[in-house]
């Protein structure tokens, strides 16, 4: 298993990146807590953890610690338009639930 | 499904808790909104992809109308369409010229009021519509609810203007983060603040306002050294002068409205043209004038607006002197407004300045976008740069009795601050007092970090409480703070300086933050039990000095008894039990209110001896 951007995400990573001037590319997490159980953390990684899994889809480098990857392995990093907003989306096989906002979910 | 926005590292927000926050240039002509996204400052668009709103409120029977469909209204109904609102901010019937304005306009208690068919609005409702309407269009932008807002103001804006912004935000729903100058806005958002220091020239050219600004930048802060700037000068005299180019040869005035309307639309494509090409040529008949054939070079655009770029000219010439500079002083100019793409301008200003000027911004936006970067930075959604310089990180404080800090300047207040607070004597006679200064969020004197001590002496021998010391804290803009004590009866006074933020790290002052969170509980604990301590030690000093005075008017069993309740409350004194002391407290002073009635008997009595009712004054 892997995780992977769309090439939307990962045009859009890029730009991100080179207007912040720095950077080595994403880091992906998830964090215990929100309405339904766990949360997406999605950054900007100054550095590769030692410790950490690196994948690389569109040449963007992704981050992911150890115990986040049980949750996310296979995720597909999407870019979407919902009418005025735009943002990243997380396609995550393991979701069984998730809440109503999508910005929290279960395994 | 949420769409999300990648954070800067460690600062990903729980769901639902995301810190929306946006920069909003309210504009005499155009307002815009713009936020920071995934680490880039955006402008928000709205559904027609238009970035910038028309600065206008049009008010029918039932419906208000705001932006381009204000604009729509303006032209059939202009007694009912409100444009350059800004202008009436905070001002005045006195202030303005309502001629200027399609509205009618009236004074309503020294605050201008304007007639629409909704009955009379006030500026700051106007201001409040376009606000509401730019926070709407961001939330549907953003995806969710904006929790603070950064506005932009020009630097020249009193503190009455300001404060009409502020009521506007408030009106349309917006928590306000900071109103900030729109020069400033301009050159933060060119990265000029992460310089160390440095003198900028902001000029400002819009449709109908220049403005020059000089800031001085220092240790991260902005300063306005000087303004200047001519409220009815703009792009559209630019304009103004090309239509009288194009009508010079013929002697016939304009036939019509239309005409005159077309010739000026005219016009000002021809100034946009000449940004790009070095000349545009007119091939074109108008109805009732006749057929204009002419080209216009930039050299010739030029020297037609010679008297107006040398007019902007004389503006920086006069704000450089009032700030006491020379372009030699100057470490960038920041160009800013739609009209500023002339390069006309550009070669004007560059010359006089004589340096490449920052203008690879949009101009237009650049204030927007400078402020939708503070409005992320103050939000807390960065990292490196969390703590500004130009707010107090932690508060100031001096301790009290009973090791209590009394808080005088809270955290986060915005530098330059003064503030103040009277303090008193504790014992009979006392002439001497310590200046004990603090600083942090705990609550207890020995959890705080100590800034210094200083003692004001030769207070008067006056009863505890009669001193009326007045301590001020003052903090300037470089973070240097000066306490200053002073006894009001004698004018003596005493005073220190300090440098509050010297020596600490910034991940010392957030752990000093950190634990004040954490604390706050047993803060509260430790709080009480001192002020009852101090409370209990108070009374009975008190009595002791009371007991000294008018023994006389007890019997022994009667002092006896007070001894007895005062040891008491000694002993309860020692322990940190709060109830306990609370009722030994109580148990005094019930032991002494015979007493205390004794005691104010005996001194009428004594103040009544030997008066007739005739001399008694009430």
């Amino acid at each position: 298993m892997a995780i992977t951007l769309t090439k939307k995400a990962a045009t859009r990573v890029e730009k991100y990146l080179e207007s912040r001037g720095k950077g080595v590319g994403l880091k992906l997490a998830v964090k215990t807590t929100g309405c339904s159980g766990m949360a997406y953390v999605l950054e900007f990684s100054d550095e590769i953890p030692a410790e950490d899994h690196v994948f690389e889809s569109y040449g963007i480098k992704i981050m992911v610690d150890p115990k986040s990857l049980i949750y996310i392995d296979g995720t597909e990093l999407d870019f979407a338009r919902e009418g005025l907003n735009e943002g990243f989306q997380f396609n995550n096989p393991n979701v069984k639930d998730s809440c109503g906002c999508g910005e929290s979910f279960t395994v | 499904m949420a769409l999300l926005q990648i954070s800067e590292p460690g600062k990903s927000t729980l769901p639902h808790e995301h810190r929306l926050a946006v920069g909003i240039d309210l504009g005499t002509t155009n307002s815009l909104i713009a936020s920071v996204i995934s680490g880039k400052a955006t402008i928000l668009e709205d559904e027609e992809g238009s970035r910038m709103m028309p600065s206008i409120v049009h008010y029918d029977e039932k419906q208000i109308f705001v932006g381009v469909e204000a604009e729509k209204r303006q032209v059939q109904g202009p007694e009912d369409t409100i444009a350059s609102a800004k202008r009436l901010m905070g001002k005045g019937l006195m202030d303005i010229r309502p001629e200027d304005f399609t509205v009618s306009l009236e004074d309503s208690a020294g605050n201008i009021a304007i007639h629409t068919k909704q009955g009379l609005k006030s500026p700051v409702e106007v201001s409040a519509a376009l606000l509401k309407r730019l926070k709407e269009l961001g939330e549907k932008r953003l995806g969710g609810e904006i929790m603070g807002a950064v506005i932009t103001v020009p630097a020249y804006f009193d503190d009455a203007q300001r404060q009409a912004t502020k009521d506007a935000a408030k009106i349309a729903g917006i928590n306000v983060l900071r109103l900030i100058n729109e020069p400033t806005a301009a050159a933060v958002a060119y990265g000029l603040d992460k310089k160390v220091e440095g003198n900028f020239v902001i000029y400002d050219l819009g449709g109908g306002t220049f403005d020059i600004s000089i800031l001085r930048l220092e240790n991260g802060l902005f300063e306005v050294m000087a303004t200047h700037g001519d409220s009815a000068l703009g792009g559209d005299d630019f304009d103004h002068l090309i239509e009288q180019w194009m009508i010079s040869d013929f002697d016939t005035p304009m036939p019509n409205i239309k005409t005159k309307q077309l010739i000026k639309n005219l016009s000002r494509k021809i100034k946009e043209g000449l940004t790009e090409k070095s000349e545009i040529a007119v091939n074109q008949s108008f109805d009732g004038l006749g057929t204009i054939k002419k080209t216009l070079t930039r050299e010739k655009f030029a020297s037609l607006s010679a008297d107006l770029t040398n007019k902007t000219i004389t503006c920086i010439k006069q704000a450089l002197h009032d700030a006491d500079l020379t372009p030699k002083d100057i470490t960038g100019v920041v160009m800013v407004g739609g009209s500023t793409r002339m390069p006309i301008i550009q070669v004007a200003v560059e010359q006089f300045i004589g340096m490449p000027l920052l203008n690879n911004i949009d101009p237009d936006e650049v204030v927007a976008l400078g402020a939708a970067e503070q409005a992320n930075i103050l939000a807390g959604n960065t990292n490196n740069e969390l703590l500004l310089l130009d707010v107090i990180p932690l508060s100031l404080g001096i301790e009290t009795m009973g090791d209590i800090v009394e808080r005088i300047i809270p955290r986060n207040s915005t530098l330059p601050v003064a503030m103040g607070q009277e303090f008193t004597t504790y014992q009979d006679g006392q002439t001497g007092i310590v200046i004990h200064v603090v600083q942090g969020e705990r609550d207890l004197v020995k959890d705080c970090r100590s800034l210094g001590k200083f003692t004001l002496k030769g207070i008067p021998p006056m009863v505890a409480g009669a001193a009326k010391i007045r301590v001020t804290f003052q903090v300037d803009t470089d973070g240097l703070l000066s306490v200053k004590a002073k006894e009001l009866s004698t004018g003596i006074e005493s005073s220190i300086e300090v440098k509050p933020s010297y020596g600490l790290e910034d991940h010392q002052i957030q752990q000093m933050l950190a634990s004040s969170f954490s604390s706050a509980e047993e803060d509260k604990e430790s709080r009480a039990l001192a002020e009852i301590r101090v409370d209990g030690q108070q009374i009975i000093a008190m009595i002791e000095s009371a007991l000294e005075q008018d023994k006389n008017l007890l019997n022994p069993n009667e002092i006896d008894h007070i001894h007895v309740r005062v040891h008491e409350l000694t002993k309860a004194l020692a322990t940190s039990d709060r109830a306990l002391i609370e009722e030994k407290t109580k148990l005094l002073n019930e032991a002494t209110a015979a007493f205390a009635a004794k005691r104010m008997d005996h001194s009428i009595s004594k103040a009544l001896t030997g008066k007739t009712i005739n001399t008694l004054e009430f």
